[in-house]
């Protein structure tokens, strides 16, 4: 009797569209690469916009008829464009998204490295709290701490 | 030197201010469509008004003509909706309707409330030639040259500057062109 009842309630739950579970996997990796253009921050596996269900059946039909990944993703691209590919591709016109990051923290390095290097070589007197900081006090270099306030 | 101090960090700001002001003016919404300067996709639907009649890409190959994307359930498409009626009584451009995912009774209810400025609307159901287009949104507007090439498209609801600024001349361009 459970068992009857527990098997009605399974059956109920599944879409019908996952009577292929192993289709349904491979349309969902492809649909984690595709951008929901609605929704625009989701992909089209996730959104629940009505264009995302029309793109996930296309999907899903495209894999049937036995086409590959990349097919469909040109499919897609040739139609909304790269914007429709949730990662970026990386190209000449992304290359600043992709490694600016890199070379801010590369060039912040850099400049930290160099400032504390320079300060390194300065006499300690330079750091002492309790003397002002007056223009003639900076007898290492002239790139010594910035005078607080303007000591004219 | 002391002024490359505040000079380095000055430039750096004034930098990331023209990306700040580039980045804020665009307008994310807007995807630019790979078709633009490409031939149209092809489509056969049947006709909104006239289901055993069908219109084809071929069909209005030798003009310059409209696209506009439109359904009974869009709220956006209201907006527009009068430009375009008052654009049609001028009669200098085809515009035919694309209906997308729409039902039939429900279209042709629609455009007898709020007019039909279309030389004919087609039924896209499902919505397939909606994807082939790059539909993401609607309204979407398309113009399209007497090649066949798609030139333009208007995301959107179409706005009196839209049309004034962008749409018109381009329209006249494009019928001054004399393909072979």
């Amino acid at each position: 009797m459970l068992a009857v009842l527990l098997a009605g309630a399974s059956a109920k739950e599944a879409a019908p569209a996952a009577a292929d579970p192993v289709l349904e996997e491979r349309m969902l990796a492809v649909a984690s690469e595709l951008r929901c253009l609605v929704c625009q921050n989701q992909t089209i596996a996730d959104s629940h916009a009505d264009l995302a269900v029309d793109l996930r059946n296309q999907v899903r039909e495209m894999l049937r008829k036995g086409q590959s990944e990349r097919e469909i993703i040109d499919y897609m691209t040739a139609r909304y464009g790269d914007f429709v590919l949730y990662r970026p591709p990386v190209k000449a016109t992304t290359a600043l998204l992709w490694y600016g990051p890199g070379l801010l923290l590369v060039g912040g390095l850099a400049v930290l490295w160099l400032v504390l290097r320079r300060r390194s070589r300065m006499a300690p007197e330079n750091f002492d709290p309790d003397e002002p900081d007056l223009p003639e006090a900076s007898k290492a270099s002239e790139d010594a701490a910035p005078p607080a306030p303007p000591a004219q | 030197m002391k002024r490359w101090q505040f000079i380095v960090p000055g430039v750096l700001f004034a930098v990331l201010v023209l990306f700040l002001v580039r980045g804020l003016n665009l307008d994310p919404r807007e995807v630019p469509s790979p078709l633009i300067g490409k031939p149209a996709p092809a489509f056969t639907l049947p006709r909104l008004d006239d289901p055993t009649q069908k219109i084809g890409r071929e069909d209005l190959l030798g003009k310059v003509w409209m696209l506009n994307v439109w359904a009974s359930w869009c709220v956006a498409c209201r907006e527009e909706h009068p430009l375009l009626v008052e654009y049609s009584r001028r009669k200098s451009v085809p515009v035919y309707g694309l209906n997308y995912k729409d039902g039939r009774a429900e279209a042709q209810r629609w455009l007898a409330n709020f007019g039909n400025p279309y030389d004919a609307s087609i039924s896209d159901t499902d919505g397939r030639v909606g994807i082939d287009f790059g539909v993401y949104g609607v309204p979407e507007t398309f113009v399209i040259d007497k090649r066949g090439v798609v030139r333009f498209k208007q995301i959107g609801p179409i706005t009196a500057e839209a049309l004034r600024d962008k749409i018109e001349p381009l329209l006249k361009q494009l019928n001054a062109d004399n393909p072979a």
